[in-house]
């Protein structure tokens, strides 16, 4: 008897695991559907640039402040740490280099992503699962206006613009701040600080690379932050849970795509 | 086409990205110092190029002239084949010399040119025949410890070869004697020196 309640249990907790698996598998497929429908149905947002305007402001301009103040202390923090190993070896000087190279290839790119997911993403998720569970998107269709045009497609590509222009600034604000730490304060030679810079850090394996990682960055974390919005059950406690679930994969993908980008860049 | 406070935030936002990505581009990047324009190819042959990789810089006289385009293997001679992209500007004669080189201690590698004296010019796609590996630092070690070994003459025999390395290292060749005869010299030499009157 006990034998037959323990195999039921254990049959039980198989058939969750398994579930859970083809969900993700599901939504996965539902999701890259998703993608294709808004790349077809973007033609709209062509005719009326207008629209994607507005989001780029939502998304990209509301989000300069935490992006700016961040890039700002994550420098500075990185001159500090930086000149504190350098110093052993006594090569201070290159704490532009450090700066520079970790900002532009990695931080820069990443960083922006994970903010961008938390500020801006988390909003569309939330707009557009209320606008679901509020029906405006059913209304919409009722008007004959297709709302995977209408709304979806101007938020995505305001993401795909919005983000490699934070990863830039981000990048930007960054080195000013390591420069702060190390010229002013530490009193690191400026002239060396940026020569050094200037040698090893490479306009196209370095900077364009770190851009087109951040393009790839905003395409998935748009695309996840308005599919969790538009598949989130119309009720406030389903909203709440596609909100979260934005977050954590966004960051989740953005890191793994990070390794597999790097990996692919890094000719070793 | 009505306006609005949005369309000043993008626009704004946009300039700002484009400001950022040119500062990246000049300040933090090397696009103004590293354009070299037209270039022209030359390869190399060395017997053995250390850590040199594609990228990295030529130089003459400390300047950089080129980048090493490409690195290949040479099945039939088992050299290593470097190609040289040298700025146009910059023409060197045929009997260039090229050596590889190490920046600092623990720095990249690179290639230097020396120029030499010959009239004719290297052209695109010719060889430069004067080549100096990359040196090995292992190898000179051991080197050197061959030298230091074969140099002592009663290096006593032993069964561990780092014994018989440690050994010769330890054997002093300067005596007792030896020492002291040429302090006593330089002793001598420094009165002589100080007592000679300085002239006014």
């Amino acid at each position: 008897m006990i034998r037959s309640k323990l195999l039921t249990s254990a049959i039980r907790t198989l058939r969750n695991i398994g579930s859970r698996f083809t969900e993700r598998i599901w939504r996965m497929g539902a999701g890259a559907r998703l993608f294709g429908l808004i790349v077809v149905s973007s033609g709209e947002c062509l005719r009326r640039p207008r629209l994607v305007v507005r989001e780029v402001y939502f998304t990209g301009v509301m989000s300069l402040i935490i992006i700016l103040v961040s890039a700002f202390f994550v420098g500075m923090v990185l001159g500090l740490q930086g000149y504190n190993t350098l110093q052993t070896y006594g090569s201070s000087e290159a704490i532009g280099v450090l700066v520079a190279l970790s900002l532009v290839r990695e931080l820069g790119p990443v960083i922006t992503a994970l903010l961008f997911a938390g500020r801006a993403g988390t909003a569309i998720t939330a707009e557009i699962g209320l606008m679901k569970a509020t029906e405006q998107l059913s209304a919409m269709e009722m008007m004959a206006v297709s709302p995977i045009a209408r709304v979806l497609a101007p938020r995505f590509w305001a993401g795909v613009i919005a983000m490699p222009i934070l990863a830039a600034l981000f990048c930007m604000v960054g080195v000013l701040g390591g420069y702060l730490v190390a010229v002013p304060l530490i009193g690191v030679d400026a002239g060396a600080f940026w020569s050094q810079m200037q040698a090893s850090v490479d306009w196209q394996h370095d900077i364009l690379n770190g851009m087109f990682k951040s393009v790839v960055f905003g395409v998935a974390c748009t695309i996840i932050a308005i599919f969790e919005g538009y598949d989130a059950p119309p009720t406030a406690e389903g909203v709440s849970r596609a909100t979260t679930r934005t977050v954590v994969t966004s960051s989740l993908v953005v890191l793994g795509l990070d390794f597999i980008l790097t990996s692919f860049m890094i000719n070793i | 086409m009505e306006r609005s406070t949005i369309d000043l935030w993008v626009g704004i936002f946009v300039a700002l990205g484009v400001a950022a990505l040119l500062g990246l581009a000049m300040k933090v990047g090397n696009l103004t110092t590293s354009n070299i324009g037209a270039t022209y190819t030359v390869t190399a042959n060395f017997e053995n190029i250390g850590g040199l990789k594609p990228r990295a810089p030529v130089k003459s006289a400390g300047v950089v002239v080129g980048r090493v385009s490409e690195i290949k293997f040479d099945a039939t001679t088992f050299e290593a084949v470097v190609s040289l992209s040298v700025d146009k500007r910059y023409v060197f004669p045929k009997d260039t010399f090229a050596s590889i080189f190490t920046a600092g201690l623990l720095g990249e590698q690179y290639i230097g040119l020396e120029a030499g004296g010959d009239d004719a010019k290297l052209q695109n796609g010719d060889k430069i025949i004067k080549t100096q590996d990359a040196v090995v630092l292992e190898k000179m070690i051991s080197q050197f410890l061959y030298n230091k070994a074969a140099e002592t003459p009663k290096a006593p025999e032993t069964s561990g070869s780092t014994s018989s390395v440690v050994d010769a290292l330890g054997a002093n060749p300067l005596d007792n004697t030896t020492v002291n005869t040429t302090i006593n010299t330089l002793d001598n030499k420094g009165k002589t020196d100080i007592a000679q009157p300085v002239a006014p």
